[in-house]
């Protein structure tokens, strides 16, 4: 019998940039990538988990995301993610999944008011979510950032309740871009939609760099894997 | 365009945007950067690099905002920037130079030529609008000295968008891919002027001006003509493929029109709503264009006065803190260096790698430039410039198999820049002949002058060279490693170096045997496949590529080199560092051209007497 690969489709907005990285990752990570553009209003049936790449959609005219928030994909994004399927946001994925009030806070300029490309390191503070249930709170990994804003923000009392909600998954071991208590990465209160700054895919291969990247694309894979063998589709 | 074998090839270029940023640092250089990117695309290549070479005054605002123009512009396209060189002389500061390269790979077989081919083939236009933006802009900027009145020119400054410049790759190489187009131009210098008169030259074009999508009203037929409007691409396509071609434009949504065809006229004839408005026969814009011979005037160098420089640990921790040689991590960390994930090796050290994955097969590739020795000795200086590219590329593991140029140099009209320009080429050609590399494309700036002032005789060079397995990329030495020193029989000297511009005075003649700084090229390529680390000293001299080699592999060294400031700061003759498992050294098998000698052993955390803790503080300074 062979193992069954869960589909993940990787989204492509006019100015992503970083989906065929996340296609080389997954795939590296035995899932297949059905490669789905923005102008697609339904996602087949079958689909085990969501990406939002990195880049700048739409050319980040108006505000990073601001666009892509409302592009046609978006509706049926939203359906999966409130079955409860994995969506995972990377970079101007992370902008466009706030914008669409997926998930909480803004992401602002950098502090230094620079792109900023480096190897970072970032703390697992939830086990909470598919994406870091075989993580242990506190372990570091290494992963690569390269953003203009990535600066998260939101307000006192909303940061409070998603401390204490475990919703603040990924903190940078130190201050990196200016983003409120050092987040890195924040989860909707179910868990299974996950946005964050870092590149996870950028992370996966030893060759390329430091590999911190592979247990949160695992977790990715293993929830797809999960959702469609629940769904009984093999 | 070069074969790499396995039925890959790979297209390189580099090419100036100077003026432009001298005037409007940010879009100048965004500009630059998109203008290269179109033409590799036009070559039906997929841009997988780009490296920019910066020279400016000073680490100021000026060039802060061309790198954030720099970073704007490839940052938003997805294609990494894995390097470049960045100088600051007082010699740029007003006028600076930004000069871009390209990388694409493409099938072997997918060869596009930038001429029509047949009459009756359609002229398709897709991209942005076309406005009056950067109207002259070849004309009044890349031809003419700056002056006083700069701000006036302002408006002839082109601006770039790179979403739009993002689609129109995407549209382009998936128009080659799927065979719909005979061939692509991109519009540069000169608008459609430049792009129609070179693919009409051997056919003929009829061009219809008031069909191009305009973004402004009342536009003039020779504004649409000469326009500068960035991010348009031109098509030849044939008639059955238009609906195709028009389905693949309209996916990314960009604008299009056809607005002529090609004839058998040999005639480049534009018409506006019916009415010939201007004919010219092609070729007349092109290979007939008129020739100048230029004026030659060699001039004598200052001969070479005393230099004499710091106790060693003091002269190291002032070059290496130096705006000359200090790291560039400042700049380098504010370009996506890792898209595409291609790059095994980061911008930082001599050149960056790129797998050409999925084989194991990479590609190198850097972009240096020479200027002080240019003032000494221009010729000197075009091979310098060959040398070290290709040192660079061949101490990360490749070997150079093509050089790309950019001719930086003041107004050739005075007989002194006429002879500096015939002698850097000239240079440039005996050094590639030593190598048995060619140059295979390069652009020509001219007239970086300001208030009368040439620039110092600039050549940039990109190379490229082929890395059989990404696996072996030296990474750092290790603990242990010795230290090896290869040099060729060309003498050390302070003439023209870093040494003399901070301690002396420049002058001197030094000079070069290509013949063993070939083979030291040569050697180093080799030696790579199985060394931790090989670095080749430029610019600071032995001491200073010692100190780079340390604190790029986080280990320090005890090395046993003569206190002489002459072996620890001489530059011009070619010296490379390699650092091997002990085991592994063999006794010397380069010959006479090449002397290798063992100069020390990895370890420990200090470096010629001084902590790794401190050279790392000079060298990274702050941000
Ligand atoms: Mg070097």
């Amino acid at each position: 019998m062979t193992e069954l690969r869960p589909r993940i489709a990787v989204i492509t907005f006019p100015g992503s940039n970083d989906d065929v990285d996340a296609r080389l990752a997954l795939e590296q990570l035995g899932a297949e990538v059905v490669p789905v553009w923005h102008a697609t209003t339904e996602l087949a049936a079958d689909l085990g988990g969501i990406v939002l790449p990195g880049g700048f959609s739409y050319g980040d005219y108006l505000r990073c995301g601001a666009i892509a928030r409302v592009a046609p994909v978006m509706g049926a994004v939203r359906a999966f993610a409130a079955d409860g399927g994995p969506v995972l946001g990377i970079c101007n994925g992370f902008q466009i999944l706030c914008e669409a009030g997926l998930l909480p806070g803004v992401l602002r300029a950098n502090r230094q008011l620079e792109f900023l490309c480096a190897d970072v390191t970032v703390v697992v503070e939830s086990d909470g979510t598919p994406f870091t249930a075989a993580l242990t709170p506190g372990e570091e990994l290494v992963i690569p950032i390269k953003h203009g804003e990535g600066n998260w923000v939101t307000d006192p009392a909303l940061h409070a309740e998603l401390v204490e909600r475990g919703q603040v998954v990924l903190r940078y071991a130190e201050d990196v871009n200016g983003s409120l208590d050092r987040v890195a990465g924040v989860a909707n209160e179910e868990g299974n939609v996950l946005g964050l700054m870092p590149h996870p895919e950028h992370a996966v291969d030893p060759l390329l760099g430091p590999t911190g990247g592979v247990p949160l694309l695992q977790g990715l894979v293993a929830a797809a894997h999960e959702r469609l063998a629940g769904a009984g589709v093999a | 365009m070069l074969d790499l074998g396995e039925g890959l090839a790979v297209a390189f270029k580099v090419e100036s945007h100077n003026h432009p940023s001298a005037v409007e640092p940010f879009q100048g250089a965004a500009t630059g950067v998109g203008g290269i990117l179109r033409d590799i695309a036009a070559m039906g290549a997929r841009p997988v690099a780009l490296l920019d070479g910066l020279r400016f005054g000073e680490p100021d605002d000026h060039f802060s905002r061309a790198v954030d123009g720099v970073g704007h512009y490839g940052n938003c396209v997805g294609v990494p920037n894995v390097g470049g060189e960045i100088v600051f002389d007082e010699d740029y500061a007003s006028n600076c130079l930004v000069n871009a390269m390209c990388v694409g790979l493409l099938p072997a077989e997918r060869v596009v030529r930038a001429k029509a081919t047949a009459a009756g083939a359609l002229v398709v236009l897709y991209g942005a609008t076309t406005g009056r933006d950067g109207i002259g802009g070849a004309s009044v900027l890349a031809s003419a000295e700056l002056g006083d009145d700069d701000a006036d020119k302002r408006p002839s400054v082109q601006v770039g968008d790179p979403f739009t410049g993002k689609r129109l790759i995407e549209v382009s190489v998936e128009l080659v891919e799927r065979g719909l187009v005979r061939s692509l131009q991109d519009c540069g210098a000169a608008g459609l002027a430049s792009s129609l008169s070179e693919m009409a030259a051997d056919y003929g074009i009829d061009v219809r001006l008031d069909r191009v999508p305009q973004r402004e009203e009342g536009m003039e037929p020779w504004e649409v003509m000469i326009s500068e409007s960035q991010e348009r691409m031109v098509a030849i396509v044939e008639p059955e493929r238009l609906g195709e071609v028009e389905a693949v434009i309209d996916r990314w949504e960009l604008h299009r029109a056809v607005i002529g065809e090609v004839t058998a006229t040999g005639i480049l004839r534009a018409t506006w709503n019916g009415e010939e408005v201007g004919a010219i026969p092609a070729r007349l814009l092109t290979g007939e264009c008129p020739r100048y011979a230029v004026a030659r005037e060699p001039r004598t160098p200052p001969s070479e006065t005393t230099t004499t420089t710091p106790p060693a640990r003091q002269a190291l921790r002032e070059l290496l803190a130096s705006p000359a040689l200090r790291s560039r991590a400042f700049v380098t960390r504010r370009y996506d260096q890792l898209v595409q994930s291609r790059t095994v090796r980061r911008p930082g050290l001599d050149a960056a790698v790129l797998r050409l994955r999925p084989e194991w097969r990479g590609i190198a590739v850097t972009l240096d430039g020479q200027s002080r020795l240019g003032v000494l000795d221009p010729r000197l200086a075009g091979q310098l410039a060959i040398l070290e590219a290709a040192r660079n590329v061949a101490c990360a593991g490749g070997e150079p198999i093509g050089f790309t140029d950019c001719l930086n140099f003041g107004n050739p009209e005075k007989p002194e820049v006429g002879w500096e320009l015939a002698e850097a080429i000239e240079g440039m050609a005996l050094a590639c002949e030593a190598l048995g590399v060619p140059v295979v494309s390069g652009n020509v700036s001219l007239y970086n002058d300001t208030d009368g002032r040439s620039i110092p005789p600039t050549p940039v060079v990109g190379c490229v060279g082929l890395v059989p397995d990404v696996r072996r990329v030296p990474r750092g030495w290790r603990e242990g490693d010795a230290i090896l020193l290869a040099r060729s029989r060309s003498p050390l000297t302070f003439a023209g170096s870093e040494a003399q511009a901070r301690w002396g005075s420049l002058g001197g003649s030094p000079s070069l045997d290509l013949a063993s700084e070939g083979a030291l090229v040569r050697y180093a390529s080799r030696v790579a496949q199985h060394a931790s680390l090989v670095h080749d000293a430029a610019e600071g001299g032995l001491a200073v590529a010692l100190a780079e080699a340390a604190l790029w592999s986080a280990a320090g060294a005890e090395l046993d080199l003569e206190d002489d400031a002459l072996t620890l700061f001489g530059e011009v003759g070619g010296q490379v560092i390699v650092a091997l498992p002990s085991g592994d050294v063999e006794p010397d098998p380069t010959g006479a051209d090449v002397e290798v000698r063992r100069i020390g052993t990895v370890g420990g955390d200090a470096l010629l007497g001084i902590p790794l803790a401190e050279l790392a503080c000079a060298y990274e300074g702050e941000a």
